[in-house]
Parts: structure tokens; sequence; C-alpha cells
């Protein structure tokens, strides 16, 4: 399993966001995180990327106690991640190209010039070759997200976190996202978590899913986003995937 | 049938990225890709390529001088990833420069997919452009830069002056609780940074003074040389430059941000005007303040040149304040605070100014706040020399 959690409950402060999450994804599943606004889809993101500690429970990162080995084990497992923020969390006073050059510096032993080829070829693998010189301030939101996914790509992760990453994006550059995150499942076997509202998206291109619920702060059900809509017990989950018809 | 392969490195671990020329009967060559092509890996160098095919080998395993196509060999490639998509684009790329066939048939699938990925998404051409304009282009656009600023302000100013009319007239749309909230931030939150510096330059004088007029047995005239100095100008001078650096950047930052997400284009939506809500009370809260702090610098300068006077040189602490109490005269005090009026009024102007033509990012933000207290320490001595001259020539500094 890439990612398992073991009754794992997440919050800040005294507020409890979700409790009781046990769930596995398997290696090379583009695995849906689904459920209404507010009940904690980017919570469950930040724990899964090491950035919010569990109250109660464990999270497995390929097989290992995310939160249980040392600080240093954990950097190492998280350098395996590659995280597509909503915003795309670009730094604001670096280029594209540079944005994403700056984890292959710091991590691979490639040259200046290897590292600049690659900066280019994962722009032109979102459609936006070319644009490497220009600073994120001088291009739109949904370009933003884009570069954001570029550079979340650069070191080629083991799993990817994409948080709502169709959101803002014209239906052609969201489908051809979808293509991308199919194509690099397929080519390089990545692991794929989504956090997502697009039923158009989450139904062609989730292989297993997540259901989560904002009133009772739980996992309502996981499965195929297809099996759910079609067949789940549960009258929310049907019509969440149903746009409201049960 | 194959000849012997022309390496880049035959001492290269067995795992480790490689490649080989291997020639083909049909005067072609295949590219032998060998090992991990990973990115944790060193990856063989594009630009040896050409010399690998140039140079052929001793063994009579030349490579043709022209090669006609180039396909690939994989059955030794163990592993890949993005290291090898971006290698194999480059020697797409250097086979259309050379006019060579280029044959990817051989490589795995899902890497011809990713490139055929990379290749579709490619923009037009104008889109690689303007990586940098070329002198003359900076220099206009500088020059159209500095009008449309010149025109920013001007709109400021204006805007401003409606604004304060609104005010005056009581019909300016801001919240009253905002306002008590910016007074007091810049008002009482800056009284112990204004308290240390001031009663540190007012012992800087002092010093300076005792040094030089116990020479001639006139230590008592450092109280007239401190407050003289304090009241007419070090004391509004101080406190300007310290709101500068402390509530004009914070005003700057605060609107900065509010630009970048988008808050003012809210306001505006709302018909609410941003000069109103935002800046006014800015403006009010510091042409209120900053006389009002002023004083109290000119009273912790004195104090600062009384420690001097007193401790270092010998003067009673009664003597000092007579001494003081009979240099200062009311035209003085006036003097101080008029100035001190002025400069708040810019410290205002210069971080809101900044921050409503703030970018839309967060290093715009930060410019907005250096410039924001660089214009107002600019101006501020520009208003000082220009309001000495202004108090001279009217015969207030009598």
């Amino acid at each position: 399993m890439a990612i398992r959690l073991k009754e794992v409950a997440l919050g800040y402060g005294s507020t409890i966001v979700q409790q009781g999450l046990s769930f596995a994804i398997r290696r090379g599943d583009v695995f849906i995180i689904m459920g209404g606004s507010g009940c904690g889809k980017s919570t469950v993101m930040r724990a899964l990327t090491g950035l919010l500690a569990p109250r109660q429970g464990q999270v497995f990162l390929q097989d290992q106690s995310l939160w249980e080995v040392s600080e240093e084990a954990r950097t190492q497992l998280l350098r395996g991640v590659g995280v597509m923020y909503q915003s795309g969390a670009l730094w604001s006073s670096m280029t594209l190209e540079e944005n994403i050059a700056l984890p292959l510096e710091q991590y691979t032993p490639l040259s200046k010039q290897q590292i600049n080829e690659l900066a280019e070829y994962k722009l032109a693998l979102v459609g936006l070759a070319g644009f490497g010189g220009y600073y994120p301030g001088q291009i739109s939101g949904g370009m933003r997200k884009r570069v954001g996914v570029a550079r979340a790509m650069a070191l080629d992760p083991d799993i990817l976190f994409f948080d709502e990453p169709s959101a803002g994006l014209d239906p052609l550059s969201a489908r051809r996202l979808d293509d991308l995150i199919l194509e690099l499942r397929d080519s390089l076997g990545t692991t794929m978590v989504v956090i997502t509202h697009d039923l158009d998206s989450l139904f062609l291109i989730g292989d297993d899913a997540v259901f989560l619920d904002a009133e009772t702060h739980s996992m309502l059900t996981t499965g195929h986003p297809k099996q759910l809509r079609d067949h789940s017990e549960i009258d929310e989950v049907r019509a969440f995937l149903r746009r409201g018809e049960s | 049938m194959p000849t012997a392969p022309l390496t880049t490195d035959d001492r290269a671990p067995e795992s480790a990225p490689s490649i080989a020329l291997v020639n083909r009967p049909d005067s072609g060559i295949a590219l032998r890709l060998a090992g991990r092509w990973r990115l944790d890996q060193h990856i063989p160098r594009l630009s040896d390529l050409p010399g690998l095919i140039d140079r052929g080998s001793d063994d009579g395993a030349k490579a043709p001088s022209q090669p006609r196509q180039l396909s690939f060999e994989t059955s030794a490639l163990i592993d890949w990833d993005s290291a090898l998509v971006t290698y194999v684009a480059g020697v797409e790329r250097l086979c259309a420069e050379r006019k060579i066939d280029y044959d990817p048939s051989a490589l795995p699938e899902g890497l011809r997919s990713l490139l055929k990925m990379a290749n579709l998404t490619n923009p037009p051409d104008e889109a690689a452009h303007d990586r940098g304009p070329s002198f003359l282009a900076r220099v206009g656009l500088d020059i159209a830069d500095l009008v449309r600023s010149t025109g920013e302000i001007m709109a400021f100013f204006g805007e401003g002056a409606i604004a304060v009319r609104h005010f005056l007239a009581g019909r300016a749309r801001y919240r009253r609780s905002e306002l008590w909230v910016i007074i007091q931030e810049s008002g009482a939150d800056a009284l112990p940074i204004v308290s240390l510096v001031s009663f540190l330059v007012g012992m800087i004088l002092g010093y300076i003074g005792d040094q030089q007029l116990a020479q001639f047995g006139a230590r008592i005239y450092v109280a007239d040389l401190v407050g003289l100095a304090t009241v007419i100008q070090m004391g509004a001078l101080i406190t300007g430059i310290v709101l500068a650096g402390r509530t004009g950047a914070a005003f700057a930052a605060r609107i900065g941000t509010m630009q970048v997400n988008e808050e003012i284009d809210a306001l505006r939506t709302f018909g609410i005007p941003p000069m109103e809500f935002l800046v006014l009370p800015r403006m009010v809260a510091l042409i209120l303040m900053t006389p009002l702090l002023t004083l109290y610098a000119d009273l912790l300068g004195i104090l600062g040149g009384a420690f001097v006077g007193t401790v270092v040189g010998g003067v009673t602490l009664t003597a000092y304040l007579v001494q003081t109490q009979a240099a200062i005269g009311w035209n003085h005090i006036i003097q101080g605070l008029i100035s001190a009026t002025v400069y708040g009024a810019i410290v205002a102007a210069s971080g809101c100014l900044r921050g409503m033509q703030c970018g839309r990012s967060a290093a715009a933000v930060g410019e907005a706040t250096t410039s924001a207290v660089v214009t107002a320490i600019v101006f501020i001595v520009i208003a000082a020399a220009v309001l000495t001259v202004i108090f001279d020539a009217i015969g207030l500094s009598g």
C-alpha cells in the first residue's frame, strides 16, 4: 500500500475535523477524497503530506508510520511526495522555471542545463512551454495552478497529491490535467491522491475513493466512484454523486 | 548485424545510466540506453552526443559521417523517469537539427506518450518570447512607468482631497472602531520605541554639547542646545522617522496584502471608496498622533540631555531645567508641532500610496513596504529643510 490510515483523528485546537479514519490507497491508483464543503478534505491531505500530526491513530506512508519515524526519516519519506496546492502556492519571487528547478537543484546531482531542460519539459507537460521566464504574478490563476502541478511533479514523486486540481480551469485545461494524471499513473506508476468536487473528473480518473462527512466528522464509505454512485446504500453519498438526484 | 558499440564511459557501474552507439547496416545508428535513468543519478550530458556520433572509434566501428536514421535500443534499460524523457527530447531536437531521421518506436510506450503529451502542448511561438526587453525598450518602459506612476500619485492625492472633504462634512464612509484601533496602534503602541530613541538622541546631543562647551566654561548652555534642537527639529524628525519605519511600513503591508487578496476590489464593487475606508482613517490617526508623540519625544529628549548635563557636566537638575525653560519659547514648540503634523501626513500618505499601488503578489507587498519607508524618509528630510526656511522667513524661529 502507498498510504494507509489506521483510526486517525484530526483537528485544530479544540475542534475535531475528522475521526475514525481508516482506509488504504493502493500503489498506482488514482484515489479520490470527496465530501461536502468543510468536511475536512484538505485537513486529511495536510495529515498525509506531513503538515499536520494526527491527534490519534497512525498514518503509514510506503508502509512506514509517518509520525513514529525519526525527523530525518520523515523528511526522506516526504521527498517521495509531491503536492499541488489549490492556489498553486508558487514562490512569487522566482520565475516559473526557477520554481520547478529549485527542488531539482536541492535533491538531484543534475547539471544546471539538465535541470533547465527538465523544468522546460515539466512546463510543456502542463501546456506552458516557453513561459519559464515569467513570474507567478504575470500569469493567470489557472496557469499558476498548472505550474503548481509541474512543480509538484518536479522530482517524479511516488505519490502526487492534488487539491482541487480542476477548480478554476477551463474545461479543456481540466480535461488535459485529467489526461496528465492518468498518463503519469500509467507511465511512471505514480500514486495519485486527488481532492475534487468535479464529478466528471472523478468518474473519469478515480480508481477508488473515500467519502467524508462534515456532520459526523467521519468517513461514510469507500469504493470505486461509479459503484458508489450506482450502488451505495448511503443516500448522502448517492445524492452527492448524482448531483442531488437520489 | 550491429557492430561494436561506441560508449560514453566503459568504467561506469552497471546500473548507472549510460549510452552507446550501435551502427546499423542501413547507414543508421541506434542509441543504446542502459542502466537506471532516474533523477537521482548522474545522467549523461546531451552535449556529448554529437561528439560521440562524429568521433567513431579506433576499432573501425566508426559511425557513418552523416547517419541516415537514429533509433533506440532499450534492452539494457533498467528503470527510467523524467530524466530519460528530457534526454530523449534532446536527442529528437538534435536529430532535427542534423537532418537525421528519428525513430522512437523502440522506446517504452509510456515514455513516448509523455513526450507526445509535452509536444502536443507546445504553445504558439509567440509564447516563447520576451525574456528581456532591449535597452531602448527598457528606457521607454521606465518612462511610461514614471508617467503612469505620476498619474497614480496625482489621482491618489485628488481622491484624498475628496475624502478629506467628505470627512469634514461628516459623510466619509469608514469604521470609527477601526479609526480608534489605528490611533492606538500608531500612537500609544509606539511610545516605547519613541521613548528609547528620543532619550538616547537627547543624551548624544548632550554629550557632544558638553564636550565643546566645557572648553569655554559654559556647560550650562548644554540645556539650551539640547532643548532647542529637540523641540524645534529633532523631536519631530525622530518621531517621523520612527513612525515611517514602524507605522508607514505596516500601512503599506496591510493595504498591499488587501490588494493581493482582492479585498480592495471587493470594497470597490460594493461602492465603498478605499480612499475613505482605508486611507482616511490612517491619515487622520497619524496627523493626530504624530504631534502628540513629538511632544512626548521632546520631553524624553530633554530628560536625556539633563541626564548627561547633571551626571557628566555637574550641573544641578534644577539649574538645567530652569535654563531649558528660559531657552525654549512657544514659537519653538509651534515649529516642532507644525513639522510633526507634516511628517505624520507624509508617513501616512507614503504608506497608503505604496500599499494602494502594490502589485498582486507576495513579492510586491515586500517592495511596497520598502518603498513606503524610503519615500517617507526622503520626503521627511526634504520637508524639514523646506520648513526650516519657511519658519525663518516668517520670523517664527527668532
